[in-house]
């Protein structure tokens, strides 16, 4: 803070910038305390995860006796490979990623993304222990295991038990909420910002309402219908009637919905931010509403869609209430899966493998704030400056 | 504008929002009136077991679900007026309890603890929420800017994390044999029980909800910060206004709309608190009024789930949120009409 920018009298005394760095390490501790804990608790053994002495929960004493550790050799690897998933991610996806582009340069940078985890997946649980290995033996002492670490976990809780279906299906919805709640919240927010009319108004209003309800409230009122509703649309449909309980699209209408007040408000602030003239020049010169919607004013508004959109797959993703309420057991999304693990409470092994199933869910959103830190800290922002 | 464009655009939204917000709030009015049970039927039933010289008959009245021609359990939906509302007010017992004016009765039924405990953790995180969010913004604002992107990503994570996770994270540092446990065993020499103590687990939820908040805050805060203006800043330092003063008088003034809005965010959110519950399992000690209706959505064990109790407490919960929210939304509401 020495720098020559702070004039002499705004500088403040060591003390108080002591006292501050100090506040700061703190929250950072606190902030981040429980997930890195949680996450080295979920590679160890079900003894030393529960540890009541903290080394033993870092070091795992007796995860390294079951013959599950790594060396030095393990260790440096592992990091270099860290690091360099870390440098391209920085790299290549970040640039991709807050780049102003357009639905194909959305679309590339998912599949990068995917491609990048397969990568990285494959980089460090194959090549590397085939690397390892021969290395490992060369160089004696060094390559003896010196931190207890496994993966079992994580196997037991994505192969064994299937968690892959419930990945699948928590994608099938987040990726669905977020595709329709952008594409219907897109039109409205900008039909809401270009329109000064008393109707846009209330319904600004009315959203306002609906976005402070309690979402029990809503699935109250879908419960009775969803599971009849075989019986309710018969007059309508015929015999194929659907059963709107357990159906993944029901859920994804439901989510949508109830996503839709902040969605529109949150994407009506963006469009009043894009100058009223852009649009009206294209009107000038001949072009429908639409068409200056699709030719001017797209082109120009995919960093709000970013922002939104990512605020609606945290919705969807971290959903517990609507998903647990609505979908069976055979197409269960991950959030509500977690419970039925730390409910069971039979064997500490369980309770690993929840933890396990924990840090997966975790760890895609931990990969989100890391590329779309700008766009989250704008999203906030700007709901906050003008709603 | 016109009206038939505009219709357009917006049409498909809010054809959503009444589809699947408006008409669920009527159907949860309407239910909250009816109670929907299979019919019984009263039988004298005659049971004959074969005996000696003659048969030993007993005559027996048993109650047996109608079945129709498709051997479904007939039901039937009946009227009941406010039964249901009473039934999760807790009835008998409510009356009771007021009249022997017995706050600790009160607090036995369910929709009364649900009650006393959302409150109660509405109002009380809220300052630690401000507090917390704004000395955070102020330290940051403080801090090299080297260090600002990273102390900004870690501080995210416990906002971005699914609230079910967030709070198992913290569980799973007190319960049991957690490592902060045995710390706090150590430093104070006694043997703590976290999961067992009602008040230890309400003040981990609120703990969390704190640590979940506070980034979402800070950031809006921080954002703020950057706008104070410099010039009043010095002006106030001019006329002799500690640090102190400056915060107090220039700072906090300036954030105030921000403030404000994160105020009315917070009470609409931990209203609606529900993932504690589920990541604390706390249940048995602490529910809140969004779990109590979740709660009697779930099938009990013959399947059956109370719909018309779950619609009587989601219409008592929505009465809550519009007490809650009617300054703040009168507000909003002229500030738009304002605008």
């Amino acid at each position: 803070m020495a720098d020559t920018s702070v004039p002499l009298a705004m500088r403040q005394p060591v003390s108080l910038r002591l006292a501050s760095n100090v506040f700061l390490l703190f929250w950072l501790l606190l902030a981040a305390f429980p997930l890195v804990w949680v996450l080295a608790m979920s590679f160890k053994s079900p003894v030393d995860a529960f540890s009541s002495s903290a080394w033993a929960v870092l070091s795992g004493p007796r995860t390294l006796a079951d013959g599950n550790g790594l060396s030095i050799v393990d260790i440096v690897l592992g990091i270099a490979v860290a690091w360099g998933a870390i440098r391209a991610a920085t790299r290549w996806l970040m640039p991709m990623a807050a780049g102003e582009g357009l639905a194909q340069k959305a679309f590339s940078w998912i599949v990068v993304s995917l491609g990048f985890a397969l990568l990285f997946i494959l980089g460090f649980f194959v090549a590397l222990p085939w690397v390892a290995t021969p290395i490992e033996g060369l160089l004696g002492p060094l390559g003896q295991p010196i931190l207890g670490l496994t993966t079992q976990h994580y196997q037991s809780v994505w192969v064994e038990n299937a968690f892959y279906e419930n990945f699948r299906n928590s994608m099938i919805v987040t990726f669905g909420v977020v595709t329709v709640s952008l594409t219907v919240g897109t039109l409205a927010g900008y039909g809401l910002a270009r329109s000064g009319s008393t109707l846009a108004f209330w319904i600004l209003i009315i959203a306002l309402v609906f976005r402070a309800l309690p979402h029990s409230v809503l699935v109250a009122g879908y419960l009775p219908v969803f599971i009849n509703s075989a019986e309710i649309l018969r007059p309508f449909l015929g015999e194929n009637a659907p059963t709107l309980y357990g159906q993944p699209l029901a859920v994804i209408a439901v989510l949508v919905s109830i996503n839709q007040p902040f969605t529109i408000w949150m994407l009506r602030s963006f469009f009043q931010n894009i100058p009223h003239e852009l649009d009206e020049s294209a009107r000038v010169d001949g072009c429908t509403h639409f068409q200056a919607f699709r030719w001017v004013i797209m082109p120009v508004m995919w960093p709000g869609i970013i922002t939104t959109g990512l605020f609606s797959f945290l919705l969807a993703y971290n959903d517990f209430l609507v998903t647990s309420l609505l979908l069976d057991a055979s197409n269960q999304t991950m959030v509500p899966a977690i419970a039925g693990y730390f409910n069971r409470e039979t064997t500490t092994t369980d309770q690993v493998e929840a933890i396990a199933a924990a840090v997966s869910i975790t760890a895609p959103l931990f990969l989100l704030v890391m590329i779309f830190q700008r766009q989250i800290v704008s999203g906030l922002t700007a709901g906050a400056v003008k709603g | 504008m016109k009206f038939k464009t505009f219709a357009m655009f917006v049409g498909p939204s809010v054809v959503l929002m009444l589809l699947f917000i408006a008409f669920p709030l009527v159907t949860v009015l309407i239910n909250s009136f009816q109670v929907t049970n299979p019919v019984f039927i009263t039988q004298e039933v005659e049971t004959c077991t074969p005996g000696f010289v003659t048969q030993t008959c007993t005559t027996e009245v048993k109650t047996i679900p109608v079945l129709d021609e498709d051997g479904d359990v007939v039901r039937v939906t009946q009227w009941v007026g406010f039964s249901s509302y009473a039934n999760v007010l807790g009835g008998e017992r409510f009356s009771r309890a007021i009249a022997d004016l017995d706050l600790g009765q009160l607090a036995n039924i369910d929709f009364w603890k649900a009650l006393r405990f959302t409150l109660t953790f509405t109002l009380v995180t809220l300052p630690f929420v401000l507090v917390l969010g704004l000395s955070i913004a102020l330290v940051v604002n403080n801090a090299s800017k080297s260090i600002k992107g990273p102390v900004i990503f870690v501080s995210l994570l416990p906002f971005i994390i699914t609230p079910v996770i967030g709070a198992l994270s913290i569980r799973w540092l007190f319960y049991g044999d957690g490592i902060v446990t045995v710390w706090l065993e150590a430093l104070f020499d006694t043997n703590l029980s976290v999961a067992a103590n009602g008040w230890a687990v309400e003040f981990l939820m609120m703990f969390y909800r704190v640590w979940h908040v506070a980034p979402f805050a800070f950031v809006i805060l921080y954002a703020g910060l950057q706008t104070v203006n410099r010039d009043t800043l010095e002006s106030a330092m001019i006329d002799g206004a500690s640090r102190w003063e400056r915060l107090r008088f220039v700072i906090i003034p300036h954030l105030m709309p921000l403030i404000v809005f994160i105020t009315l965010i917070h009470l609409m959110d931990a209203y609606r608190a529900f993932e504690e519950v589920i990541g604390f399992s706390s249940e048995s000690h602490r529910i809140t009024l969004q779990y109590l209706t979740y709660d009697y959505l779930q099938p009990d064990d013959a399947g059956n789930r109370q719909i018309s109790s779950a619609s009587a407490s989601a219409m008592l919960t929505m009465i809550g949120v519009v007490i809650l929210l009617a300054a703040p939304l009168r507000r909003t509401w002229r500030d738009q009409r304002g605008a």
